[in-house]
C-alpha cells in the first residue's frame, strides 16, 4: 500500500466512523421523540413546589389579634433595605387612663397640701399607621426579614403576580394582611392593594 | 388546422388546471408542514409546540399566514424595486412548475404526462437559484449579499451529486419519465430502488439537504450569525412566498425521491396516492428530524463534502451501476 | 478630503469610522451586534471583513454598564449583597462569596462550619447551572436546536432544589457575613443526591448527542487555539486558561473555605487550546463538581448556618482586602478598600469575562465568520459581567 492510499483509507474510515455518530445522535433525539414533554402547561397545569418561593414580604399578624401585626415598628427594615422600598409610618398614642389606685401616704406624715404628688406619667405606645412596601423596585435579597429583631416580617410565596401599571405593585401591607386575616373570600382579599 | 386549434385548446385548458391544482396542494401542503415542523420540534425538545389557535394548535400556521398578509410590504431604501419584488415570485413560480411530471397515482394522477420528467424538474429547481441571488443583491443590505452568495454557491455545487444519482436511476430503469420508472417497481419494499441502490438514495438524500438549504446546511440562513440571510430584507408576504418556496421544494424533492426510490404510489396491499403521499411525508418527517437534531455545517466544510466526497462517489457510483446495467 | 473619505466620515459612528480599511479596498465593515442573537448580552463587536474572512475586530464595550462599582459606594456593606447576584446572575452564587469572603476578611468574620460547606454545595450548583446555560447557548449559536432544550430540562431539577434552599432561582442573595441566610432541609440533602445520580446517567447522553457528532467536532477543533503565551499575556482564568493546558484553579492555587478538604480533578486540555479543549473542560468540569457536592452533602457537619459571633451591625475597620474565588468563567476577584466607615470606600470587582474577552480581538484575525461565532461562544461570556 503506498502512503497515499494509505491516507485515503484513514480518510475513509475517519468518514464512516463520522457517520456513525451521526446516526447515534439521531438515536438519541428520535429516543426522546417518544417520551412525554416536560413543561408544565400553564394555566392547565401548575408547579407545586412553591412553599419555600420568595415572594414579596408580609406582614406577621399577632397571635393576640389577627389584625394587629406583630411588627414593634423599630424601622430596622427601612433602614437595611438596599433600594429603600420600605415605609413605615406610625405615631405615639398615650395609654387610655387606667383604674389608679390611691396614692399611698406615708403612715404618720400629715398631707402637704404644698407637696403634691407627681402626676403619674402615662405610657406611650407606638401604633402602626401604614406599612408599604414598594414591589417594583424590591430585589427580595431578604435582608429586611433577617434584620427584624423580632417575628414581624416573611417572606409570602406568591409567585403569580402580574398587574398593568406600576401602581399595581405599591402594595399596602397591612391591608394585605388584614385582608388575608380576614379569610378569603371577604372584600379585598384577593386584590392587591 | 381545426383539430390542432382544438387539441392545442385541450392542452392548455389542462395545464392552466394542474397549475391551479398544483397551487392549492402546495397551499394545503405548506400549512399542514409547517405546523408539522413544529410539533415535531417540539416534541423532539420534550415540549408540546404550538397549543393555543386551534385545538392543539391545528390553526397555527391560518394564524401566521393571516399575519403575514396584513404587514407592509416595505421596500428597503436604496433598493432595486422591481428585482426586489421580483425576487421572490421568481424562486417561487418554478416550484409550481415542477410538480407537473410526478405522478401521484396509478392512472391519470400526473399532471402532465412527459417522457423528460427528470430533466423538467432539475431544470426548474435551478432556476430557484436565480431568485435566491436577485434577492440578496437588490436589498442593497450586505448580510443579505453574503448570504445570498452562500446560497448560490452551497445549491449550485450540490446539483451535482443530485443529477448524478437521479441518473444511476434512470440508467438502471431505462427511462426519464417518472410514471415508468413508477411502474417499474413493486408494491413492497424489497421490490423498490432503494433495495437495489442504497448508495444513490443516501447520495440524493444528501444533495436534496444541500439544495433546499436544510439543516444541518442550513447557513444561508443561519439566524445565529447573519440574522436571515438572503431574506433579511423582506417582510410579510415577500418573506411569506420564500418561505412557501422552500417548504414547496422540499416537498418536490421529497416527492422525486420516493418516486425514483421508494416506488411511488406502489404500496402493499392497494396502490393509491395515499401511499404516495405516506412516503413522501415520511422522508420529510426524516428532514426534519435531521433539522432538529444537528449542528450546522461550516460553508467550507460543506463545500468540501460536496466537492471532495459526494461527487467523486457519485461519479464512482454511476460507473458501477452503468457497468452492471451493461452486464446484467 | 476626496468624497469618499468625506462621505466614510459621516457614515457610522465613532468606532465604525475609527476602524479604518487597511491596504486592501474590498472589505466590508459589518457590525455583529449589540443586538445578535450570538453576542451572549449586549456585546458590539465592529468587524472588517474581507469576503467571509475577519481581517480586524474591535470589540465595543459599555452598552450594559450599569454602575456597580459606584454603588458600592453610595450602599453600606451588607446593602450591597444584592448587587453581586446580578453582575453574573449565571454564577451569581461565586459573586456573592467573593464579596462576602472579602468583607469577612476585612472585617475578621469567622464563618460557621456548616455554613462553609453550604456555601460549597449551592456555589458547585450554581457553577453547574452555569454550564449547562453556556452548553446550550453555544450549541444553539452553532445551530443545534435541541440540545439546549435537554441541558434547561436538567437544569430547572436544579433550579428547584436551589429554590428550596435559597427561595430563589438566578439572582441569589444567599450569602451573609458569617455564614448563609438559611439553613438546609433533609429534604434538599436527599433531593440533591438524587439528582446527582440523575446527572451522571444523563451526561452519556450528551457525549452521544453532541460530543462525539463529527459535525461540532468540525465546528470546534482548532479553532481559536489559545497557546500559553496569549493566555498570558491578556490574563485569562477559568476554562479558558484551563484549556491551554495549564491547571490553574483558584480552589487549588488559593485555597479558600473548605475545598482543601475535597477531592476533586482539575481538568485540562491536552491539545492545542482550541475549542474544542475548552468544551471538553467546562463539561469535565461538571463532573468534578458533581463530586464535590456529593462529598459535602455526605459529610455535612451540624451546627449554625450562621456563626453565632457574626455581627448584626457590621463595623469595618479601615484598611483593603483582595478576596478571590473560582467563578464558572474564571477568577473573580473583590478588591474593597474602607475608611471605616459605613459604606465602603471602594468596590472593584475583577471580572474574568473582561480578560478573556480581550483575547477575542486577536483570536480571530483572519479566522472565517462562522468561526468567529463559535469563538465567542466557546470563551463563555456573560457581558454584564464584563460591563458591570
Amino acid at each position: 500500500m503506498d502512503r497515499a492510499s494509505a491516507g485515503l483509507f484513514g480518510e475513509v474510515r475517519k468518514t464512516l466512523t463520522g457517520l456513525w455518530s451521526l446516526v447515534v445522535g439521531l438515536g438519541v433525539t428520535g429516543n426522546q421523540f417518544y417520551r412525554r414533554a416536560v413543561t408544565v402547561h400553564y394555566p392547565r397545569q401548575t408547579v407545586d413546589n412553591l412553599s419555600t418561593f420568595r415572594g414579596p414580604i408580609e406582614l406577621i399578624p399577632s397571635a393576640k389579634d389577627p389584625m394587629k401585626p406583630d411588627c414593634i415598628l423599630c424601622g430596622m427594615c427601612e433602614q437595611s433595605c438596599p433600594s429603600g422600598c420600605i415605609e413605615v409610618k406610625s405615631h405615639f398614642e398615650e395609654e387610655p387612663d387606667a383604674e389608679e389606685p390611691k396614692a399611698q401616704t406615708p403612715a404618720g406624715a400629715a398631707s402637704d397640701p404644698e407637696k403634691k404628688a407627681p402626676p403619674k406619667k402615662k405610657k406611650k405606645t407606638k401604633v402602626i399607621d401604614s406599612f408599604d412596601l414598594n414591589f417594583n423596585l424590591c430585589s427580595l435579597c431578604g435582608l429586611c426579614v433577617q434584620s427584624c429583631p423580632g417575628s414581624g416580617l416573611r417572606f409570602s410565596h406568591e409567585a403569580y403576580l402580574a398587574g398593568y401599571s406600576r401602581s399595581d405593585f405599591e402594595f399596602d401591607l397591612l391591608a394585605r394582611m388584614r385582608a388575608k386575616a380576614s379569610g378569603p373570600g371577604s372584600a379585598g382579599s384577593d386584590s392587591k392593594r | 388546422m381545426n383539430v390542432l386549434g382544438i387539441h392545442i385548446a385541450i392542452e392548455l385548458i389542462q395545464i392552466v388546471v394542474a397549475v391551479v391544482v398544483f397551487l392549492a396542494f402546495i397551499g394545503v401542503n405548506v400549512l399542514i408542514l409547517v405546523l408539522m415542523e413544529r410539533k415535531v420540534a417540539g416534541r423532539f425538545q420534550r415540549r408540546p409546540g404550538p397549543f393555543e389557535v386551534g385545538p392543539h394548535g391545528s390553526l397555527q400556521t391560518l394564524a401566521d399566514a393571516v399575519k403575514m398578509m396584513a404587514k407592509e410590504l416595505h421596500t428597503p431604501g436604496g433598493a432595486d424595486k422591481i428585482l426586489f419584488w421580483a425576487a421572490p415570485i421568481i424562486t417561487f413560480a418554478p416550484v409550481v412548475v415542477c410538480f407537473m411530471p410526478v405522478p401521484f397515482g396509478p392512472k391519470y394522477l400526473t399532471g402532465w404526462e412527459m417522457n423528460l420528467g427528470v430533466v423538467l424538474i432539475l431544470a426548474f429547481s435551478g432556476l430557484g437559484v436565480f431568485g435566491i441571488c436577485l434577492a440578496g443583491w437588490s436589498s442593497n443590505n450586505k448580510y443579505s449579499l453574503i448570504g445570498a452568495a452562500r446560497a448560490v454557491a452551497q445549491s449550485v455545487a450540490y446539483e451535482i451529486p443530485l443529477l448524478l444519482s437521479v441518473l444511476a436511476v434512470a440508467f438502471q430503469v431505462g427511462s426519464l419519465n417518472l410514471s415508468v420508472i413508477t411502474a417499474g417497481q413493486g408494491s413492497w419494499p424489497w421490490q423498490w430502488n432503494v433495495v437495489v441502490q442504497p448508495l444513490s438514495f443516501f447520495i440524493f438524500f444528501v444533495s436534496t439537504l444541500g439544495e433546499t438549504n436544510r439543516a444541518p446546511f442550513d447557513l444561508p440562513e443561519a439566524e445565529s450569525e447573519l440574522t436571515a440571510g438572503f431574506h433579511t430584507e423582506y417582510s410579510g408576504m415577500g418573506f411569506g412566498v420564500f418561505f412557501m418556496a422552500e417548504y414547496a421544494a422540499m416537498v418536490v424533492v421529497c416527492s422525486v425521491g420516493t418516486i425514483l426510490f421508494l416506488g411511488g404510489w406502489n404500496g402493499p396491499l392497494v396502490n393509491g396516492p395515499w401511499w404516495f403521499l405516506a412516503k413522501v411525508y415520511g422522508l420529510l418527517f426524516v428532514m426534519m428530524w435531521l433539522r432538529w437534531t444537528f449542528p450546522r455545517v461550516r460553508f467550507d466544510q460543506l463545500l468540501n463534502i460536496n466537492w471532495k466526497w459526494l461527487t467523486p462517489l457519485a461519479l464512482l457510483n454511476l460507473l458501477v451501476v452503468a457497468l452492471m446495467v451493461k452486464l446484467v | 478630503m476626496n468624497p469618499e473619505q468625506a462621505f466614510r466620515n459621516l457614515a457610522g459612528d465613532f468606532y465604525t469610522r475609527s476602524l479604518q480599511p487597511g491596504p486592501t479596498e474590498n472589505t466590508l465593515i459589518l457590525n455583529m451586534g449589540p443586538q445578535h442573537p450570538s453576542t451572549h448580552g449586549v456585546l458590539r463587536i465592529v468587524l472588517e471583513l474581507d469576503g467571509e474572512y475577519i481581517l480586524r475586530a474591535d470589540p465595543v464595550l459599555g452598552y450594559i454598564h450599569r454602575m456597580h462599582e459606584k454603588m458600592g459606594e453610595v450602599k453600606t456593606f451588607a446593602q450591597y449583597l444584592p448587587n453581586m447576584g446580578r453582575v453574573d446572575y449565571l454564577h451569581a452564587l461565586a459573586w456573592n462569596w467573593a464579596y462576602v469572603g472579602a468583607v469577612e476578611k476585612l472585617c475578621g468574620v469567622e464563618v460557621s462550619e456548616r455554613a462553609e460547606y453550604l456555601r460549597v454545595v449551592t456555589s458547585e450548583m450554581n457553577r453547574i447551572s452555569s454550564h449547562f446555560v453556556w452548553w446550550g447557548a453555544y450549541l444553539l449559536d452553532l445551530g443545534a436546536f435541541t440540545p439546549i432544550m435537554y441541558a434547561f430540562d436538567d437544569r430547572e431539577w436544579l433550579l428547584d432544589l436551589l429554590q428550596i434552599v435559597t427561595g430563589s432561582r438566578l439572582t441569589y442573595c444567599y450569602f451573609r457575613f458569617g455564614g448563609v441566610s438559611d439553613d438546609v432541609t433533609p429534604e434538599f440533602v436527599e433531593g440533591t443526591l438524587k439528582w446527582c445520580e440523575h446527572m451522571r446517567e444523563r451526561l452519556p447522553m450528551y457525549k452521544a448527542l453532541v460530543t462525539d457528532n463529527v459535525i461540532l467536532r468540525n465546528r470546534c477543533e482548532e479553532i481559536g487555539p489559545i497557546d500559553l503565551d496569549m493566555a498570558r499575556r491578556y490574563g485569562a482564568t477559568g476554562p479558558v486558561l484551563r484549556g491551554s493546558g495549564v491547571a490553574y484553579d483558584v480552589r487549588r492555587a488559593e485555597p479558600y473555605s473548605v475545598y482543601d478538604r475535597f477531592q476533586f480533578e482539575i481538568p485540562v486540555g491536552t491539545g492545542a487550546g482550541d475549542a474544542m479543549d475548552r468544551y471538553l473542560v467546562r463539561l469535565a468540569e461538571i463532573e468534578q463538581s458533581l463530586n464535590i457536592i456529593e462529598q459535602a452533602l455526605k459529610t455535612l457537619p451540624e451546627g449554625p448556618h450562621m456563626h453565632e459571633k457574626a455581627p448584626k451591625r457590621l463595623k469595618a475597620p479601615k484598611g483593603e482586602t483582595y478576596f478571590a474565588v473560582e467563578g464558572a468563567r474564571g477568577k473573580i476577584g473583590v478588591h474593597l478598600l474602607s475608611d471605616g466607615g459605613k459604606n465602603p470606600y471602594r468596590v472593584k470587582l475583577r471580572a474574568p469575562g473582561f480578560s478573556n474577552l480581550s483575547l477575542f480581538a486577536e483570536l480571530v484575525r483572519g479566522v472565517l465568520l462562522a468561526d468567529a461565532v463559535s469563538i465567542l461562544g466557546s470563551l463563555d461570556m456573560v457581558i454584564p459581567e464584563i460591563d458591570r
